[in-house]
């Protein structure tokens, strides 16, 4: 109980942090404009910059090499992993698609998890990709409260986990706060097909999957970087505007929030 | 004298048709010498120096060059824009001949495209999937004020541009030496030697 309430009340004022920075200190609760977009603060860089630091040489140390590892395993395993964790992420993207007030696509992915855990064999086989459902799109608490109208916040990386923002943060304490159903049956459910050690496994396989798949993207974007902080930095707050706008190509109002500066320069 | 005339305006004509370049085919005919290059059995370094010759003629290195720096730009005198734009030269062909050299016998179609004002038009392509990798989503924003010869400014790759990436990072290494422009000539130019 007291857990409980001590996440009820971190996650508040993380999102009401959050509210404030993303609108210095007027409305909490408004329409995502570009703006607002632009003005994602960097408020703890230096923190930040040691953090991703720790993180990277976590990453050489053992994220990477089991990353190259999964790599070397017969495809259908890879294919197979990566489609189990994807179908378990419709259980944190069918209840974000209700809040977002998109109940199409919520019955939508809720018939693919159906089927590709019944008929796919508890996901590993895409069986509703192949019976032509339209593409999945992930969708979390930080993207919802991003659509219902609240600023970024601050940028954070958090260790291990990687980039952020308060925002995302926060949203993602809904997950451990009853928004996850494969959490709650997984910790709490009291039954012997789940436990705590699968839950965590899944999360593990999640993430080096991530990361093999991105293997020569992120050595090319290191080696090709001035700054490789600020580089992933801009990319990962890049990719939260599109996906909170559902941006299925780049929108040019997010990509540019300075739009005119482009067209002050003229040859 | 009548068909002289006749036969001059076609001429003209001919003349007016084939100078003005749609941004579409000329992202298609761009993509195609790149991939030309890279499907070609020839070193790395080969393949570098041909993208970066593809880079220099269809790349407007100047104006990314400018919009990277942002608004410190209109601080700067005569002599720093030079040598900063010798510098980002430098810098923006290294790393942009770097980063598509990975790829290996990549197929891009475009697909569509989406005039936002005379001076801009954004095509909408995809680099074709492989066994290795997802098909992928590039937009070229391209600048089209001389519509004889359009340049591209920007890669838009799955929503994510280049150019605001690269300009978030210069603004990132000025934040952090007081807007002190010879630290961001010096990072460049060892970028460019290592």
């Amino acid at each position: 109980m007291f857990r409980k309430l001590a996440i009820i009340i971190v996650t508040s004022i993380l999102l009401s942090v959050s509210a404030n920075a993303g609108s210095d200190g007027e409305l909490a609760l408004k329409k995502n404009t570009s703006k607002d977009i632009k003005e994602t603060k960097d408020c703890f860089e230096k923190l930040n910059r040691a953090t991703f630091a720790f993180n990277q040489g976590l990453d050489k140390a053992v994220i990477k090499p089991i990353a190259e590892g999964y790599r070397k395993l017969p495809d259908p395993i890879q294919s197979g992993t990566s489609n189990a964790v994807k179908n378990l992420s419709n259980l944190i993207t069918i209840p974000n698609n209700v809040l977002q007030g998109d109940v199409k696509t919520a019955i939508i992915n809720t018939g693919r998890f159906v089927v590709n855990t019944t008929v796919g064999l508890l996901g590993t086989i895409d069986v509703a990709n192949k019976m032509g459902f339209p593409k999945y799109e992930k969708e979390d608490y930080g993207q919802t409260l991003g659509a219902w109208g609240f600023g970024p916040g601050c940028y954070i990386v958090l260790p291990v986990l990687g980039p952020s923002t308060i925002r995302d943060t926060g949203g993602s304490f809904a997950n451990v706060f009853g928004g996850d159903p494969f959490y709650n049956a997984s910790i709490h459910g009291n039954n012997e097909f789940l436990s705590e050690g699968l839950f965590l496994t899944t999360k593990a396989l999640n993430g080096i999957d991530f990361r093999a798949n991105n293997i020569e993207s992120f050595d090319n974007l290191e080696k090709n970087s001035l700054d490789f902080y600020a580089s992933v930095k801009s990319l990962y707050l890049q990719d939260r505007e599109n996906k909170i706008k559902n941006n299925k190509r780049g929108n040019i109002d997010v990509i540019y929030s300075d739009e005119e500066d482009w067209e002050e320069i003229n040859n | 004298m009548k068909k002289l005339f006749i036969i001059l305006l076609i001429l003209n004509l001919n003349g007016s048709f084939a100078k003005a370049l749609e941004a579409d085919v000329f992202v298609q005919k761009t993509v195609n010498r790149a991939s030309d290059v890279l499907s070609k059995n020839i070193s790395k370094e080969d393949k570098i120096n041909g993208l970066k010759t593809i880079a220099k003629e269809t790349v407007d290195i100047r104006g990314v060059g400018f919009y990277s720096l942002g608004s410190i730009r209109k601080n700067l005198d005569k002599n720093q824009k030079e040598i900063y734009l010798n510098l980002f030269e430098g810098y923006f062909l290294k790393s942009f001949s770097s980063r598509l050299s990975e790829y290996t016998n990549p197929k891009i179609d475009v697909v569509g495209k989406k005039v936002l004002n005379k001076n801009y038009t954004i095509v909408n392509s995809l680099l074709v999937a492989t066994s290795e990798r997802p098909e992928i989503k590039i937009d070229w924003r391209i600048y089209t004020k001389d519509s004889e010869n359009p340049l591209i400014r920007d890669l838009i790759i799955e929503g994510l541009s280049l150019a605001r990436t690269q300009k978030e990072e210069f603004a990132s290494i000025l934040n952090s030496n007081d807007n002190n422009i010879n630290v961001l000539f010096k990072t460049l130019e060892e970028f460019s030697k290592n």
